[in-house]
């Protein structure tokens, strides 16, 4: 049988492998398609958390969504793991654009070296991956969302469905890796009909009915699981806080050995630790666009609540977030490992003493000698800080209530919501009413100017562009392009289209907040004779003023 | 042979050695395209050249630092490409493309020139004899710079160079994708023989950069510049 020639520890390590290198290529492309720049540090000390040497954050809903794809399995002969890339209109028309597909087949490389060079095989095709997420024609597409449509993606596992990206598509290879159980290939089947439609039809154009409108049909596939925006929760009703807290997270540690007697000794260890809940600041925004976009397309303006997290929130798994991720504080500032607070010890580079006696010895390789370790026994590292749980309690559950209903309003409301909203007339909130529910209500929410950055926002979107939510805007000269002109990267972090961008869109004004919007219609009304009288009262100065226009 | 500090290493062997593997890449860009075409290309290659910074232990044993990644957006190309989180190679890469575009735009020829990146592994010898640069995997950029009339050749010309480079992104993938001869991983004492391990965060394969400008015919108009952008050796 085919696993014979393997041992039993090269053979947990390789599922092991294949499992994060499946759980890692699912969080790129989605990352790819969220629509804003991604930004990881580099950090010279290993962490122990970064898989396959890269700094990958892990989104935890697309994880979740991964792991429930997968249900326990790994790729496979005849079970691939495919994330579908699809578009969606406002009118809610959607096309699939891309199908990235993780497959296996029989083709087996039995002299190869799982806990080397399988790993750093791996390693370079989720570089070539993120190179090639930017090179397909959604890409482009993706990062103009927000107007008027949104990227999703769809996650599932078994045979590949091509049908829906019609005619004529095309593949392309990103790499494949042998192992001794069978070659590991990830490929990209693309629409090609969007290469000749210029992105710019996308951009605040009349509904794009009659382009693609063969397009638009009903799936042939009932799908097996939802659909999902890349940037937003759509809303399941599992009412499940998606893990931030995970009872065990597989963390890999590295360690490779060339002296004689020249030892690869490679540990993964398994250690208990939750990742610490949202950090809950007055400046943490749902730093995801989906939200702004759906802010555009609802009446139903939500402020963002200090607890409002998503996507990209703190709870994406600590290591990852502080070993390339951003500080909550100091939105522009990168933090390497263990800088803040809050970081769960991740457990350092096990002992070697502890592998000694469980190192074996493999076939020379180029004179050098690798064996493996089999996971030390680190699960004792146990970090869970369960008083830290109880605190967020409450802002998960608002974190609830503001997703469904969000979403909500996205999906089913009519397209007249869709222009009131899109108005930017002076006291939108006071126009009459539209006969929906009060969530809708433009009185109970009041029109959200856009809201600040997230500190946490650039945990997920690069650095310079955060903030920029594009889509969010309702005004006129949104900015299309990330560049404004006479700019260019430098060594700061703010470059001058993060300056317009902040400037444009300043914080939402305390007054409008929705604490004060349920009671202000009735308080304005209230407050009205006042300031009539005072305007009466000051009549001749007005009229004095008038005059020196005349 | 080599116009920078004595610290380099002697000539490269001549011509690329047999297990060199040689890929050559060609694109025709504006003037003002040339810098980020180059710097796309070349970060893209670098990004699957580089690794996390080692750190060696007792017994031998080593650990990998973590290589981040990020996205940058051209200018004047529809275009972004993804790039190693470096400040030091990104300065580095910058700094040779933009000698190349300089190069380029006084020669005077009619802009065609070529950029090379060499990853080379060095082979100490003894003394008196200088240490040897053996190239084993080498990349040249050929660049043909056009002038164009109006704006809305540029405008074309913006989307056309991004999809052109967007194919060389798939080619330089796919060579990366062979598996084909890589330096195995040395040991300690080895290290600055495969890697260059002057940068803080990461640490990529040794490599040169270098350049040359040629007229039409394909022939070297000025004196071929060899500059020796990136030597490597750790003192």
């Amino acid at each position: 049988a085919m696993d014979t020639d393997l041992s039993s520890q090269d053979r947990k390590d390789l599922d092991k492998f294949i499992k994060f290198f499946a759980l890692k290529t699912v969080q790129v492309i989605v990352q790819a398609r969220l629509g804003e720049k991604i930004c990881t540090r580099s950090s010279s000390s290993p962490t122990g958390s970064d898989w396959f040497n890269l700094a990958i954050k892990d989104i935890p809903e697309v994880t979740h969504e991964a792991k429930k794809a997968l249900a326990g399995q790994l790729p496979a002969v005849g079970r691939s793991m495919c994330v579908e890339i699809s578009l969606k209109t406002s009118e809610g028309d959607s096309m699939e654009l891309e199908i990235w597909c993780l497959e296996m087949n029989e083709k087996c490389d039995k002299e190869i070296k799982v806990s080397y060079t399988v790993y750093n095989r791996l390693s370079l095709l989720l570089k070539s991956l993120l190179a090639i997420t930017r090179v397909t024609p959604a890409y482009r597409l993706s990062r103009k969302q927000g107007h008027e449509y949104v990227i999703l993606y769809r996650i599932y596992f078994g045979e590949v469905q091509l049908s829906g990206l019609g005619e004529g598509f095309q593949t392309v290879r990103v790499g494949t890796v042998g192992t001794p159980v069978g070659t590991i290939t990830l490929s990209c089947a693309y629409r090609i009909n969007l290469a000749f439609m210029s992105t710019r039809q996308f951009e605040r154009t009349p509904p794009i009915m009659g382009i693609i409108i063969d397009h638009f049909v009903d799936r042939p596939y009932p799908s097996s699981s939802p659909m999902h925006p890349c940037n937003y929760r759509a809303g399941e009703d599992n009412g499940a806080v998606y893990p931030s807290v995970e009872d065990s997270q597989e963390v890999c540690t590295t360690s490779f050995s060339t002296s004689p007697p020249s030892q690869c000794v490679f540990t993964v260890t398994k250690t208990h630790f939750q990742t610490p809940p949202p950090v809950v600041t007055d400046t943490l925004k749902v730093p995801v666009m989906g939200l702004a976009f759906s802010h555009q397309l609802s009446s139903s303006r939500l402020s963002y609540q200090p607890a409002a997290l998503g996507v990209g929130s703190a709870d994406m798994g600590c290591p990852v977030l502080f070993a390339g991720g951003l500080n909550a504080a100091h939105p522009h500032q990168l933090i390497g490992p263990g800088k803040e607070g809050g970081v769960p010890p991740v457990p350092n580079q096990p002992a070697h003493g502890t592998q000694a006696d469980q190192e074996r010895m493999c076939t020379p390789l180029d004179g050098v000698h690798y064996s493996a370790a089999t996971p030390s026994s680190s699960e004792d590292t146990e970090t869970v800080s369960n008083s830290s749980e109880g605190k967020c309690g409450s802002p998960h559950d608002l974190l609830e209530t503001i997703f469904i209903r969000k979403v909500g309003a996205f999906v089913n409301k009519p397209i007249n919501q869709v222009t009131m909203a899109n108005l930017d007339i002076p006291f939108a909130m006071f126009a009459p009413k539209n006969v929906e529910l009060e969530d809708n209500d433009p009185m109970v929410n009041p029109p959200e100017s856009p809201e600040t950055e997230s500190p946490l926002h650039g945990s997920l979107h690069s650095e310079g562009s955060s903030g920029s939510s594009t889509g969010n805007t309702h005004d006129d000269f949104v900015m299309i392009d990330f560049k404004p002109a006479f700019s260019k990267d430098d060594i700061l972090p703010m470059d001058l289209g993060t300056f317009y961008r902040e400037f444009q869109n300043p914080p939402q004004l305390s007054s409008l907040s929705i604490d004060i919007g349920a009671q202000s219609m009735a308080e304005d009304l209230d407050s009205l004779p006042e300031k009539l009288a005072v305007h009466e009262k000051n009549v001749k100065e007005f009229d004095a003023f008038v005059e020196t226009l005349q | 042979s080599c116009p920078l500090s004595s610290r380099c290493c002697g000539p490269s062997s001549a011509g690329p050695a047999m297990n060199c593997r040689a890929e050559v890449l060609e694109v025709s860009v504006e003037g003002r395209q040339v810098e980020e075409a180059m710097l796309a290309v070349l970060h893209t290659i670098l990004l699957h050249r580089s690794t996390g910074k080692f750190h060696y232990k007792k017994e031998g044993t080593y650990s990998i630092g973590t290589v981040g990644t990020q996205d940058v957006d051209c200018d004047f190309i529809d275009f972004a490409y993804v790039r190693v989180s470096s400040e030091e190679l990104d300065r580095a890469l910058r700094k040779a493309v933009g000698e190349f575009k300089d190069a380029l735009r006084s020669s005077g020829s009619d802009g065609m020139g070529q950029i090379s990146l060499e990853f080379y592994q060095k082979k100490k010898s003894r003394w008196p004899f200088s240490d040897e640069c053996i190239p084993w995997e080498l990349w040249t950029i050929k660049v043909n710079v056009v002038n164009l009339a109006n704006e809305q050749e540029r405008q074309i010309c913006r989307e056309k160079v991004g999809e052109k480079l967007c194919e060389k992104i798939i080619n330089i993938v796919e060579v990366m994708n062979r598996h084909e001869y890589l330096p195995k991983m040395p040991t300690q004492s080895e290290v600055d023989n495969v890697f260059d391990t002057s940068l803080k965060d990461v640490q990529p394969y040794l490599y040169k950069i270098s350049y040359q400008i040629t007229d039409s015919l394909g022939t070297s108009v000025t004196t071929t510049m060899r500059r020796l952008i990136k030597d490597t050796l750790a003192l």
